[in-house]
Order: C-alpha cells, then structure tokens, then sequence
C-alpha cells in the first residue's frame, strides 16, 4: 500500500514536472503552431536566471532573507525568458509563421546558439543553486512513505500556472483575442485586433512559462547548457498527445506520459520504461490522429 | 533572355561552390605535405575532447590541464629542445565524429601525439583510427579495463585500481549486522557501468556479498523518484553508482529530497569528482564515498603546486580532480617517453614506455608505466565529501597497485567469463 | 529541340557539374578529405528519400536516423563478425555472453547481409508508414510521431549492450568481403560505390517526379483531401514514398559503416534525425539536386569550421541554418533566383516611385485646379 501512495505521488510528480515544462509549448506550440525547438534553452535561460538572481542575494542580501530570492527568481525567470521570446519573435518567428516546419528547422538552429551562448557566459561546467530552506526538507508519513516538499511545490505551482493560463486565455479580453486570432487571424483583425502584438505577447508569454519552469527544475535536477535537450522530446509528445491548442489536452498529456513513465520504470527499467512510453504514444496517436481532445472544426484541408 | 540568365547564373553558383570545396581539400593537401609533425624548433600534438554537446560539461577542464601541463613544459625548456604546440579539436560529445577527428589529426595535422576522450564510446571509436595509422592516445578517464591496446596510454585507473579495492572497503566497513553486504548498484546505461557492475557480481558470488538491486538510467536521466522508491524498498547497506554526468547532480538532489542521508545508505561513487559535486552544491554530497586514485585534497607539494596553479590559471572557484589530474600527467609522462627515446617516433616512444622506467611524480604521488598493460601503477583512494564540497581521504591501499586491466590475477573473473 | 532544351536546364547543369567534381575530387584531394567526402555522399543520400517525402509529398519525418542505422547496424553486424574471425564479437564476451544471439546468424552471409540491409528498413517503413498513413496521421502529428520512434530505437539500442553493443555501438571493422578496410583501393573502391548509388538514386528519384506517380505525390503535398477525391488513396502513395525514403537511408547507412568505422545509437538519434532535415531545407526542398548540395555544403562546412573554431563553431553553424531557411526558403539552389527577385525588387520600387511621381502630378494638377 505504501509503496502504490508512494508511486502514485511519484507519477503525478513527474506528471507535475512535464506539465510546468511543456505549459510554454502548449501556448507556443499549441496555440500558435510554431514548432519552437528552442523551447527547451528557454527552460535554460529561467535556470541560469535563478542561478544569477542567487547570488546577487548572496552578496547583497542579509542572510536571514536570502530565502526571498526564489520568489523574486520566479518572477525575472518569466521575465528574463520572455524577453528573449519577444526578441526571437520579433526577430525570427514572424518570417515564419504559415511556414510550420520551417520554423522548426531555425529554432533548431537557435537552439544551438542559446546553448553556445550559455556555455560562453557560464562556462561548461554545471552551476549550483541553493533551494530555499522551506522547501529542504520532507514530510515524512511513514518509514517508507514520504513526500519531498520540493516535489509537493512544483505541484503547487504547477497547479498555478495552469489556473493562471486558463484565466487568461478564457477569462480576460486579451485572451479572448488571442484565441480569435489563432483561429481566424484575418477575420480577427478586420474587428480591430492587432495579430502583430497578440502574436508577440502571445510567444513571450509562452517563453516566460517555460523561464518559470527552469527556475522550479533547479530544485530537482542539473543546471547547464544542456539541460534543455532532455525536455524536448518529453514536452512536445505531452502536447501532442493530449491534443494541441487545449490547456485540457495539456494536463492530460502530461498525465498519461509522467504516470506511464514512472510505472513502467518501475516495473522494468529506466530505459525500457522510456521506450515502451514512446511506444504507447505512437499507438495511442494512431486510435487518436489528433491526440485525446481536439478542436473540432469542419475544414478538410488544414 | 530571363531563362539564359538564370542558367548562367546557375552554372556560375555550381562553379563558385566547386572551386570552393575543392579550394578546402586543396588546403589540406598543404598540410599533408610535411610529412613529420616537427619542424625546426616545435613539435606539434594534438587534444581531442568534447568542447560542444552533453559531455562538453566534464571534458572541458581536462582541456585546461592539459594546455597548463604543455605550457609549463614549454616554460622548462619543451621537449628535446622542442616547443610543443598543439592543435584543438571537438569531439563534440558524437563518436563518429571522434573517429573523423582523430583521422584528421594523425593523417592531416601529422601530430606526434594526442591527449584525449572521455567516454569508452569514444575511445572505442577512435582506437582502429590510432592502431590504423599508427599513432599514439594517452586517455585520462577511469573505465571498464578489458583493453589494451598497442597505441593507447591509459593514464587513468581499471577496475582493478578503483572498483575492486572500493567494493573490498565497503565490505570491510559497511556490512550489515547479518555479516551481510547488501548492495544496490546503479549507474548510467552505458558500458563502463555495465561492465564494472558484472564485475561487481563476479565479487559477490566469491563473498558475501548480495546484489539486491541493479539499476541503468538512459544519459541525462533527471527524474530519480522510481529509482529512489525502489532504493528505499530495497534498504542496501550501500549504493555502488556509476552515473556519468549531469544524472549525478540529480540522484544527489533528489536523494536527499527523500530524505535518505548518508548515514542511512552511502552512496559510494566511481563517476563523480570534486567538479560534479561543485555543479550539484556541497551540501548534497557531503558524507558520500568516493573512489578515486586522487583528490584535491592528497597532501603532497606535487598536489599543493598543481591545484594552485590551476585555480590561478582558471580561476579561484575552480576545483581539480582525478581525471584532471590525469589528463595533466599524460603531457608528462609522454615528455619523459620522448626524452628516454630520443625521438618524437611513434614507435620509439611506444617502446622507450615499454621499458618500464617512464615514470613522474604527479600530484598523486609517484606514478608509472606498467610496460606490458600501457597502464599506470597507482595508488587506489577511498574519500568521503565534506561540508567544503572537498573529498578527504579515509584509506588508500599501502602499496602501489599493478594495474589489471583484463583481471589476469582474480580467479572469479575466469568463471565469469571475463578477462581474456 | 523543345526536349533537348529541357535535358539542358540549369538543374542538370548543376548536377552534371556536381557529379564531375565528385568523381574526381579523389585525384586532387587527399585521402582524409576524400573519405570525408565519401561520408557526406552517405548523407547526401539519405537526403535524397527525405527530399521525396517532404520536398515533394510533404510529409516532414524527424526520425530518418531509425532507418539509416538499421542499414547501418545490419551492414555492422556482419562486418563485425567477419572481423571477429570465428570467435565472438568482443563486446558479447565483455558482457558475459557465451554464444552467439541467433539474431546474428543470418549476418555470417554477406549475401544475406545486403539483403537485409534493404529488408530491414523497408519491413519497419511499411509497418510504421501502413499504420499511420491508414490513420491518416498527418503534419507536425507525423513529425512529433517519428521523433518517438527516433529517440525510442536510440533507447533502446542503447540498452542492448549484450547484443548490439550498447552506446559504444559496433565498431573496430578490419575487413569487408575479405579485403582490409585501411587498403587504398578498397577505400577508393567504397567511394565510387559510393557515388555510383548517389547517381542512381539521383537519377531514379528524377525520373520518378516526372511520372504519374511523382505527379501524384505532389498533388497529396498539395492537397490530400482533393486527390482523395479524385480517386486516387493517398496512403498507398504515402506509404511508397516513405518506405522508397527508408530504403535509400539503410543503404546509406550500409555505406557509411565500413567507410566512417563506427554506428552507434548517436547516430539513430534524434539530433542526427533533425540535421539530415536540415540538410534537406539548406540545399532545398523539391529539387533533388538541393539535398545533395546541403548535405556536401553543410557538413563540409560544419567540419572546416569545427576544424578552425573548435569550441564556437556551433554559433556559425546556428546562424547559418537561421540565415538560409529565413532568407532562403528555397535553399542554396533558389540562389539562382536572388538576381531575379533584385531586379523584380528594383522594377517594384521603380513602378512605386513612378506612382508616386505621377500621384504628386495629379496632385498638383488638382491643386493648380
């Protein structure tokens, strides 16, 4: 019994990790269609800005208040990956849009870049971020049961995120435009949206999640150039399969991939859990060619 | 008129990337004209390791030691009158492209030497590369022994020289109250950790030691909790990890997250060094075992000097460590190969090392080349991490171990099917 | 004469002209570029088959590293067991296993051998193409769905050490077909092997986009649902492309084992999968002859540079995907265009400015009104 609470938690855990990190993607992605494979640097750059943010703490802070730090990382990781949204989107992406695969293929190529650059600023090497004290600790239930607070907090903030997408984008105006736009830009624009800032604001907001999702994986995993890699493959098939252009399918893509990773892993082994999730995604996409919830609409020829 | 142009402007672009593709195989032709790797006063080698990609993490440091180790013996005079100077390629963390650039160097760059690799991929990748055109590797990083080849110096540790004597240690010190060790082993997947962990049962089948889980995680891993879940249901009285890489800072995070300490389960490491623990934090590490042939902190002047050096060189907040410490000797010992056989000749040097006097006093104490394994004597070391993120030495063995790389002197190996 | 003309387009050109240095770069090139050469001749033809399925049918696949290691691996399996003599691959007795998996067997054949080189990525191409064009999985599904399986087939390669080597992969080869791999004329043999596939394949795709069923092709990139209608069953096409596509990619991967020495699952994986693509996109998509220049140019490129900045050629490298694919959308080949668009960009700003002047004419004329 301790042991299935304990997989459970471990799985919606995991859950809990994809859904932070593919939430940008799911904006981006979903609802703009621009295969940004980049996505996973702008997860970086939120890591590496907790990382700056700390020890500009560390030198100029009391101590007593050095915890304060992660509340001002989360804010300037959205900030920061914004930003760098913004610029690649003014820059790059709006040549690209109607061109989807293309756009696939020059973020690839950013990608490398950002890599490139992080390596230049910080060095090859791994840095180290110190987690808040409130969160170093664990709540234990039993000798075998016991739930990491850094764990429960990505979940909270997961949670977060999520409710703060989905009001957004159904409940305020701005995201009633957004929404216009991605489904008919020009008739959007002829009733006075302006697609240029909605498509902008719409990609940096989407790189701001993924900024917030780097600064909550610092408590859990490594932080350097590379750490963007390992979520690409993750965050796109969570996207893919609960459906693209749904916070819902979101949720509940990351579901199906965090809790089937972790029980096949526990079942069989790290890597053979990871294959027979790739599988699972590839059959589960043939009974659902457009993953689990879909848009319907009645055009043919999209 | 319009379709002319257009041809002819396609003629002149297929013209224009012709002549430059062959421009660049022209160039190289140059360099293939000197056929020595020498000219009057300098010698020229080179370093291959991964400057971009996921390994670029670990093997860039051991870039730096080597160029620190060339440019002291330059300062000292170079060898046999000559300045070294070297030429840098990337491996870029992809064995194939290993392959391409050890070719390259050998048959283009003609060096007289190359200092590099980390990963056993790696190494595997490029050794037909040295025995096809007869040059000569000095390869700094602890693996999986079962080789040796004509054309490569291992200046690091086999099994023998660090998983067997750590393994000896845990069942010396952390059996259970049973008389029993209980072990969890778990590594990255990928040879070296499967290799040793075969090894490892091969032991346990000779003592009393058992296996109670075994464990691979695909390179770049992050999420442990299964992994952890399964650690805790199991309760080994020590945990072998054989991780590469950035999946350690998260094992080590995520480990204490659980709520495990090091008095509960060690973890006793073969992977990871001063550098990995610097990237996860101190704290996570501290009370850990390590095994290595050297630390930061062995108290001899060779270390003091080197360790100085380095931090000056590349900055105060710089650690050093095992496998830098051996990229850094390989630049060494190879000098002292040139200076016994009077040549930069691939072959002289590989016989003057197989005279079994090429030896130098490295920060880990005196080290030498064993003639018939190309391997290194050396001392094996236990350490535990502290609160500094430094390792400090628990035991070492009294004497200089004999490396072993095909495990010739243990009778399990044989009934295991390893060895030769 | 109208068909003459044709046969003399600039694209024939190009490739005639292209072919020419290829065949006799090994005569003014040393060995080590030669080889390399070789190598980027490999790519150039897994370029080809993604050129027909995503230049012409529109199909992007993410995972064409699955297809080109299986011809790979299969051409690997029997080179390392004929290196091996008539004991076990070295890597088998590291791993403890004592006879040979029965999995290897066929690969004591070479005649065998080549065949499975094509039957292998040809079985798993129609299984995968049949399942998911009969679902009528389509666009960035189908590329994120690829992706899967590149990074599934990479997983677990890796994770069979025992049987395929593991991460290291397959290596260490001394002979193929009983002649040394380091011999000259066998190397120079592989090259023009080599080139004689790329030619072949070359011209075959060519003549393929000429027939109906190139034609066909093109109409599903175009417009799947209204050739459905037209009666013709897009998966049935879909699916030749893709297995045609994976072909081409095994036996690349067949050639590009005993020349380059080394397979392992880096190569199946997903950044290789994306570089072929872009390969593709640089050289440019439709053209046939595009894919080939990518691959020649881009891995040329990636390896001169490398070569001059070993630790920041990736910035290079990463603008210059950025550049092409934005300024380019054509490729290198639509270069031949750029004249074209200045001058049309001239004669445009031409006509607004003698808009403007006349504008400013009506204008004052009104005003002097």
């Amino acid at each position: 019994m301790e042991l299935f609470i304990s997989q459970i938690f471990n799985g919606l855990s995991v859950s809990s990790i994809l859904l932070l990190a593919a939430l940008g993607l799911a904006i981006t992605f979903g609802l703009m269609g621009v295969i940004n494979m980049a996505h996973g640097e702008f997860i970086m750059i939120g890591a590496y800005t907790t990382y700056v943010i700390q020890n500009i703490f560390k030198s100029n802070v009391p101590e007593k208040f050095f915890d304060t730090y992660f509340i001002v990382s989360i804010i300037m990781s959205f900030v920061i990956a914004g930003i760098f949204g913004l610029i690649l989107e003014r820059l790059i992406i709006r040549h690209l849009y109607g061109r989807v695969l293309d756009s696939l293929l020059v973020t690839w190529g950013v990608s490398l870049v950002l890599q490139q650059l992080a390596r230049t600023i910080f060095g090859s090497s791994n840095v180290s971020v110190i987690p808040p004290s409130f969160v170093d600790n664990n709540l234990k239930v039993t000798q075998l049961l016991s739930f990491s607070y850094k764990r429960i907090f990505i979940l909270i903030m997961a949670f977060i995120c999520v409710a703060l997408v989905a009001f957004i984008m159904y409940k305020t105006r701005a995201g009633r435009n957004v929404r216009a736009t991605m489904q008919n830009r020009a008739m959007a624009a002829s009733l006075g949206v302006n697609t240029n800032i909605i498509d902008a604001g719409t990609f940096a907001i989407g790189s701001g999640f993924a900024g917030i999702a780097g600064c909550a994986l610092t408590f859990l995993g490594p932080i350097g150039p590379t750490i963007g890699t390992s979520y690409i493959v993750d965050t796109f098939m969570t996207v893919v399969v609960g459906g693209v252009g749904r916070i819902v399918g979101a949720i509940t893509g990351s579901f199906i991939i965090g809790m089937g990773t972790s029980s096949f892993e526990f079942f069989t082994s790290a890597s053979l859990g990871k294959v027979i999730t790739f599988i699972v995604v590839i059959i589960l996409l043939q009974i659902k060619p457009k993953g689990i919830f879909t848009i319907s609409t009645r055009s043919l020829d999209d | 008129m319009k379709s002319f142009m257009r041809k002819a402007f396609s003629i002149f672009t297929a013209a224009a990337i012709t002549l430059s593709l062959a421009a660049c195989g022209g160039n190289s032709n140059e360099t293939e004209g000197n056929s020595s790797s020498t000219n009057s006063d300098t010698v020229k080698v080179g370093i291959l390791h991964s400057m971009t990609g996921t390994m670029a993490m670990s093997e860039m440091p051991l870039v730096d030691a080597v160029e620190m180790a060339i440019d002291e013996i330059n300062e000292n005079g170079g060898v046999l009158g000559k300045q070294i100077e070297y030429v840098l390629e990337d491996g870029a963390s992809d064995s194939a492209i290993f392959a391409e650039k050890a070719t390259k160097l050998l048959t283009s760059d003609n060096v007289a030497t190359v200092f590099g690799c980390w990963t056993s991929a790696s190494r595997k990748a490029v050794l037909p590369v040295f025995e096809g055109n007869n040059g000569l590797l000095w390869y700094p990083v602890q693996y999986e022994g079962l080789e040796s080849s004509h054309n490569i110096m291992y200046t690091s540790c086999p099994p023998n020289q660090q998983a067997i004597p750590a393994v000896d240690y845990l069942y010396e010190n952390n059996k259970g109250d049973d008389g029993k060790l209980q072990l969890f082993l778990l590594g990255s997947d990928y040879v070296y950790p499967r290799t040793t962990n075969t090894i490892i049962k091969a032991i346990a089948e000779e003592k009393v030691i058992e296996i109670v889980g075994e464990e691979y995680l695909p390179l770049g891993h992050t999420d442990m909790s299964t992994v952890l879940t399964k650690i805790q249901q199991t309760k080994p009285d020590a945990i072998i990890n054989t991780i590469n890489g950035d999946s350690n800072v998260a094992f080590f995070k995520q480990f204490k997250d659980a709520g495990l300490t090091a008095n509960d389960i060690p973890i006793m490491s073969f992977s990871c060094y001063e550098e990995d623990i610097k990237g996860m934090g101190a704290e996570y590490a501290e009370g850990h075992l390590f095994a290595w042939n050297y630390f930061q902190t062995v108290d001899t002047p060779e270390s003091t000097t080197f360790t100085e050096k380095y931090k000056a060189l590349y900055g105060e907040d710089r650690v050093t460590g095992d496998p830098i410490q051996d990229a850094y000797i390989g630049v060494y010992l190879w000098a002292a190969a040139c200076e016994k056989a009077g040549s930069f000749d691939v072959d002289k040097v590989i016989e003057a090392c197989e005279s079994g006097e090429i030896e130098y006093m490295a920060p880990e104490g005196l080290v030498t080349i064993d003639p018939e394994t190309h391997h290194l004597y050396k001392v094996a070391r236990i350490g535990k991490a502290n609160a500094e993120g430094q390792i400090e030495e628990l035991w070492s063995t009294d004497e200089r171990i004999k490396p072993d790389p095909w495990l010739t002197g243990y009778s399990w190996a044989a009934e295991a099917g390893l060895g030769q | 004469m109208e068909s003459l003309r044709n046969k003399i387009s600039g694209r024939n050109i190009v490739a005639i002209l292209i072919f020419l240095f290829l065949l006799t770069a090994p005569f003014y090139m040393s060995s080590f570029r030669t080889n390399m050469i070789s190598k980027y001749m490999c790519y150039a033809l897994v370029a080809i088959g993604i050129d027909m399925i995503w230049g012409y049918t529109g199909i992007l696949s993410l995972g064409h590293g699955v297809y080109f290691g299986l011809g790979a691996y299969c051409m690997a399996m029997y080179l390392k067991l004929e290196s091996s003599g008539t004991g076990l691959p070295d890597f088998m007795t590291w791993s403890g296993l004592t006879e040979l998996p029965l999995f290897w067997e066929p690969f004591k054949s070479p005649v065998i051998s080549m065949i499975l080189v094509i039957a292998v990525p040809t079985i798993l191409a129609l299984v995968i193409g049949y399942l998911t064009f009969l679902n009528r999985i389509k666009g960035v599904y189908f590329s994120i769905l690829s992706q899967a399986l590149a990074a599934a087939m990479a997983t677990l390669l890796i994770g069979m050490q025992k049987y395929l080597g593991g991460s290291n992969g397959l290596t260490n080869f001394s002979t193929i077909f009983g002649k040394s791999v380091y011999l000259p004329a066998v190397k120079s043999a592989m090259y023009y092997i080599t080139l004689a596939f790329l030619i072949g394949a070359f011209v075959i795709c060519s003549i393929l986009v000429k027939k109906r069923v190139g034609k066909v092709l093109v109409a599903i990139r175009d417009g799947e649902n209204r050739t459905r209608f037209m009666g013709y069953n897009p998966a049935v096409y879909k699916v030749f492309v893709y297995c045609l596509s994976a072909v081409l990619a095994g036996i690349a991967g067949a050639l590009y084992v005993p020349q380059v020495g080394i397979i392992s699952p880096n190569d199946v994986n997903i950044s290789p999968s994306i570089e072929m693509v872009i390969w593709v996109a640089i050289g440019g998509k439709g053209t046939l002859i595009g894919p080939i220049i990518g691959a020649l140019v881009t891995n040329f490129g990636k390896s001169i540079i490398s070569e001059n900045f070993p630790e920041l050629w990736s910035y290079f490298i990463g603008f210059m995907f950025i550049f092409v694919i934005l300024l380019l959308p054509g490729g290198i080949v639509s270069l031949k265009d750029v004249p074209r668009r200045i001058i049309n960009k001239i004669n445009l700003y031409k006509e607004k400015k003698m808009d403007n002047e006349k504008n400013k004419k009506v204008l004052a004329k009104r005003q002097h009104n």
